[in-house]
């Protein structure tokens, strides 16, 4: 099958879906690969290095669409390159169905499948397709970037021979895939990070990145993040109150806001109020990577820089994966080989297409002449159900103290029970037995503790060696034979004699052995 | 040598295997203390063997010669791997000598018998070693004498057989599985109640075929009790029957009113109890449960588990090594099987001489007797101050980048401590899901021993590496550079 790449015609898309690498890649898989000229230029990639990665380079996009079997590009087609789709083409890229039904509808018609990468299920399985991820991974790392440009001191706390500086004060809002990543790139940059989310179980997410979460003092059912596919849904007034006495009280001490909240398929929710911002020093920057539907912050203009008149200055770019172009289609242009990869099961350059496949299918919208959006639910559940979390009791330190004096009464009582019974149980036989069985009772009994209160102590990596030594001794068995093989009877005699034999074997083998066995023990 | 100075070396030969099982406490004093061992039993046999009342040197020296060779090529020869059927092997060896002596002491006791009802007086005064003692003994003296000799034999056959059926289902002869005979422990509840009977018989005079008698129940009671447990609860058996081996050697000694013996039959009993104490401990079954074979009931449903095992190949393991800083390798019995603990060592060598944490943790029933992984990485020349126990490195697996799992699946299973419905709940178990990333090498998609889901396949962080383990890591090892 023939991949082709045409060039992104959007206005300021700097991103490719096809780099030399991904080229190399899908060569292996059996196909061959087309790309339009320049189509790389943007991201870095020369028309030679393709050229030089076995990519074969057509004149312009009529002829690439007409050559290739599959088209692999970034942003949704335009009307007219929608146009250009035939019957039996399939078309890959980012597509948004539910925003661009009337270009679905076109797709569908000309024929042409459609694999939009922006409907890949999230699930495991399907995580190195993930093309929205690593979108928001570069967005959310950019974000923190821009936000640095525009800030005008340093992110890390310094002691210089001027002075002292002060850690700049990062907050996040929303820990999702671009949360996280501005979490990461902001701790690593030095500064103080907070991070806020309406799903609880991310803390934890949050605080290996090394950033600290941001309570709220709110009891509500915890949201449920499997139910909604991983991402948040939306919170009642109350907690929203709450949330946001939270960020008003935050507001003045912060230097940095990168806001990441989305809810699937709603308008951006307001966090960032116009009082949150006026009451911010001036010089504080705001990252809103929600503008394109509204933004977090309602004072933020779509694919603008602003600064308010307290002097703080919210950005609202909405293209920060084509910022950082070369990293963004290198991203994505795997994203799309693993699709590639899906897609060519037998490594032979043949395209199937499976239907049943809770990937593809999912990703698919149109096929066949047919719209197949929206998709069936998939059949795993992309997230484990949450369990509810117990929490251990904190104990008063009298009830601690009141615990230890039980545990250590029961301990004594138990153990003089035991006492007690072991010396009734003594005397009980001593009524019996006569004193020659007595004196090698007392001999037993204590072998017995000693042989308690020493094996204790054995180092549990050396049980091995001890059942070996153990194995050895019990050979001292031979004693007993030793002394019977001077009888008068042959069968005494016989049985005696193997009871030597064997009972040498397990000293010799056991004491060798364990020999062995030690020897090979060594310390680094 | 007079019976003072046998006495003198049988308590220098005691606190020497004192001393030899205390040293045990660490790796380096071990070295020495195997020698205390060693020492203590030469003294203890050249005094025998040339006390008072001996004979019949020939043999002795003929049997010890020949023991002694079998004995040092069987230890020159035997696989690390093999450890665990050694141990069985040598535990059976035990159980039948004490059946023998037991057999001994009562031909003697029916030969003096004999000769007292032959009014012989002079033939019972010629009498000399153990059966001159025997002649000796008042009435009251041969009764508790009987018991003991009833007692040693018991549990020497039961020992015995026991060992042999371990043996033979570690050696892989006797298929793992645990099966019994219609009747279940019913069988052996029945022959042990006879064998009671059978003791009572023989105390009150029925002669010495009740003694055969019981001897066959014992020896069945020993086939299939350890035929009913399954392969992976071997540890517990192992350590049960060196436990057996130990009191059936202090029953020996007390018949024989020998108290070396007695005093080394109770160090190595209550040393073979506490392992299986430990072993027990480790898999959160009680000790009657394990001997009683399979799992316990269950109190519910089980979890189930959702999610789909992620395959890996080679490069992406050995890319994500690379990234990797710390690392903790969870072997178990598959790398046993696999024969791959070499192909550990050398990966453990590359990546340590890449600057990389990597360690390893065992868990106390990993493999198939207690400490059985140490000793086949300490074979494999890994250093053994990286090797740690369960519970000192359990706590630093989230701040480890990968764990590896190396044919373990129930000491890793998340269930244990996620799911209160499954049969191994409450567990003790290697926190290994908690680390970044996990790669389980295993040779296929079926369940562990216990025939439990394991819920850490279906993780998000956990990758699964299909394959033989010494292939998969020989072909690991092609990607990563020495």
């Amino acid at each position: 099958m023939k991949i082709g790449t045409p060039k992104e015609i959007f206005d300021g898309e700097n991103r490719v879906a096809m780099t030399p690498d991904s080229a190399l890649q899908l060569q292996k898989l059996g196909h061959s690969c087309l790309i339009e000229t320049g189509a790389g230029i943007a991201a870095g990639f020369s028309d030679a290095a393709y050229a030089g990665a076995g990519v074969t380079v057509v004149a312009d996009a009529a002829a690439l669409y007409a050559g290739a079997d599959v088209v692999a590009k970034v942003r949704p087609p335009s009307d007219a390159e929608a146009k250009l789709l035939k019957s039996g083409q399939l078309l890959i890229s980012f597509f948004y169905p539910a925003a661009n039904k009337d270009l679905m509808e076109l797709a569908a018609s000309k024929g042409a499948s459609v694999i939009a990468m922006d409907m890949v299920p999230r699930i495991s399985r399907a995580q190195k397709m993930d093309a929205l991820s690593s979108m928001a991974n570069i967005a959310g790392y950019r974000a923190v970037i821009e936000a640095g440009n525009n800030f005008g001191r340093f992110f890390t706390g310094q002691i210089t021979a001027a002075g002292k500086v002060p850690p700049a004060k990062v907050l996040v809002v929303g820990a999702g895939v671009a949360g996280l990543a501005a979490i990461g790139t902001a701790t690593s940059l030095g500064a103080i990070t907070y991070a806020f989310d309406v799903r609880p179980e991310v803390a934890e997410q949050v605080e290996s990145m090394g950033a600290q979460f941001v309570y709220l003092d709110f009891a509500e059912a915890v949201q449920d993040g499997a139910k909604t596919g991983g991402y948040a849904a939306p919170s009642s007034p109350e907690f929203r109150e709450a949330q946001l006495a939270k960020f008003r009280e935050l507001a003045p001490e912060v230097d940095i806001v990168i806001t990441t909240a989305l809810i699937p398929n709603r308008e951006a929710p307001e966090l960032w109020t116009p009082d949150m911002v006026a009451a911010m020093k001036p010089g504080s920057v705001i990252v809103d990577l929600a503008a394109e539907r509204g933004g977090n912050c309602k004072l933020t203009v779509m694919d603008q820089k602003i600064v308010t008149d307290n002097g703080v200055t919210i950005i609202g770019y909405t293209d920060f994966p084509s910022r950082m172009a070369a990293q963004a289609s290198t991203l994505y242009a795997t994203n799309i080989r693993h699709m590639l990869t899906d897609l060519t099961p037998a490594k032979d350059g043949v395209i199937k297409h499976n239907m049943d496949d809770d990937v593809i299918r999912g990703a698919t919208i149109a096929h066949e002449n047919a719209v197949t959006f929206p998709p069936p639910p998939p059949k795993v559940n992309a997230i484990a159900v949450q369990k509810p979390k117990e929490k251990a009791k904190e104990l008063t330190p009298e009830q601690k103290r009141a615990a230890e004096t039980a545990a250590f009464t029961a301990q004594t009582r138990s153990q003089v029970i035991l006492l007690a019974v072991g010396t009734v149980i003594m005397l009980l036989i001593g009524t019996v037995a006569p004193e020659s069985f007595m004196s090698h009772f007392i001999v037993f009994a204590l072998a017995c503790f000693v042989g308690f209160q020493v094996i204790w102590g054995v180092s549990h990596s050396l049980h091995t060696p001890l059942m070996a030594v153990t194995n050895a001794i019990s050979g001292i068995i031979i004693l007993g034979a030793l002394l019977q093989v001077g009888s008068g009877s042959y069968l005494v005699i016989l049985l005696a004699g193997i009871s030597v034999l064997i009972a040498t074997i397990n000293i010799v083998g056991g004491f060798l052995v364990t020999r062995r066995m030690l020897a090979m023990f060594q310390k680094s | 040598m007079s019976i003072g100075i046998v006495s003198g070396a049988y308590i220098a030969a005691a606190i020497l295997f004192i001393l030899s099982l205390g040293g045990l406490s660490g790796q380096e004093s071990a070295k020495r203390a195997v020698w205390y061992g060693i020492v203590g039993m030469a003294l203890a046999v050249v005094a025998t063997v040339f006390g008072p009342g001996m004979g019949n040197y020939l043999v002795i020296l003929v049997m010890i010669g020949v023991g002694a060779f079998v004995g040092q090529y069987l230890a020159a020869k035997v696989e690390m791997t093999e450890m665990p059927q050694l141990v069985a092997a040598l535990h059976s060896f035990v159980g039948l000598a004490a059946v023998f002596i037991g057999f001994n002491a009562d031909i003697e006791m029916g030969r003096i018998a004999a000769m007292l009802a032959a009014g012989d007086q002079a033939a019972v005064d010629a009498l000399t070693g153990f059966a001159g003692k025997v002649a000796h003994k008042t009435p009251v003296e041969i009764g508790i004498l009987k018991v003991e000799v009833f007692l040693g034999v018991f549990i020497g056959a039961v020992t015995f057989t026991g060992s042999i059926i371990a043996f033979g289902k570690l050696a892989g002869k006797v298929d793992g599985k645990a099966t019994k005979l219609p009747g279940g422990h019913l069988l052996n509840a029945s022959a042990a109640a006879l064998s009671v009977l059978l003791l009572v018989m023989y105390m009150s005079g029925a002669g010495s075929w009740t003694l055969y008698a019981m001897t066959l129940l014992a020896l069945f009671i020993g086939y299939h009790l350890i035929m009913g447990i399954g392969g992976a609860d071997m540890p517990v058996v192992v350590s049960m029957l060196n436990s057996y081996s130990g009191w059936a050697a202090a029953a020996i000694g007390f018949s024989l009113s020998n108290d070396l013996l007695i005093v080394v039959g109770a160090l190595v009993g209550s040393s073979g109890a506490i392992l299986s104490y430990i072993m027990c401990k480790a898999m959160n079954r009680s000790f009657i449960s394990v001997i009683l074979g399979g799992f316990g009931n269950t109190t519910g449903p089980q979890m189930e588990v959702t999610g789909e095992q992620i395959a890996i190949d080679s490069d992406g393991v050995a890319a994500a090594l690379e990234d990797a800083d710390s690392i903790i390798i969870i072997p178990g019995y598959g790398m046993a099987v696999a024969q791959a603990q070499q192909s550990v060592s050398e990966l453990t060598k590359r990546l340590r001489a890449k600057g990389k944490t990597v360690r390893f943790a065992i868990h106390p029933v990993a493999g198939r007797l207690p400490g059985h992984m140490n000793v086949l990485l300490a074979e494999a020349k890994v250093p053994y101050d990286i090797v740690l126990e369960m519970d000192e490195i359990n706590e630093d697996f989230p701040n480890t980048d990968v764990a590896i799992v190396i044919g373990s699946n129930d000491i890793v299973n998340p269930a244990a401590q996620e799911d209160p419905n499954s049969p191994i709940a409450g567990m003790p178990v290697l926190e290994c899901w908690k680390a970044k990333q996990v790669f389980v090498s295993k040779r296929g998609q079926g369940t562990g021993y216990s025939g439990i889901e394991n819920p850490l396949f279906y993780k998000e962080n956990t990758r699964m590496f299909y394959g033989d383990a010494k292939k998969s890591l020989d072909e690991l090892l092609t990607k990563i550079a020495p």
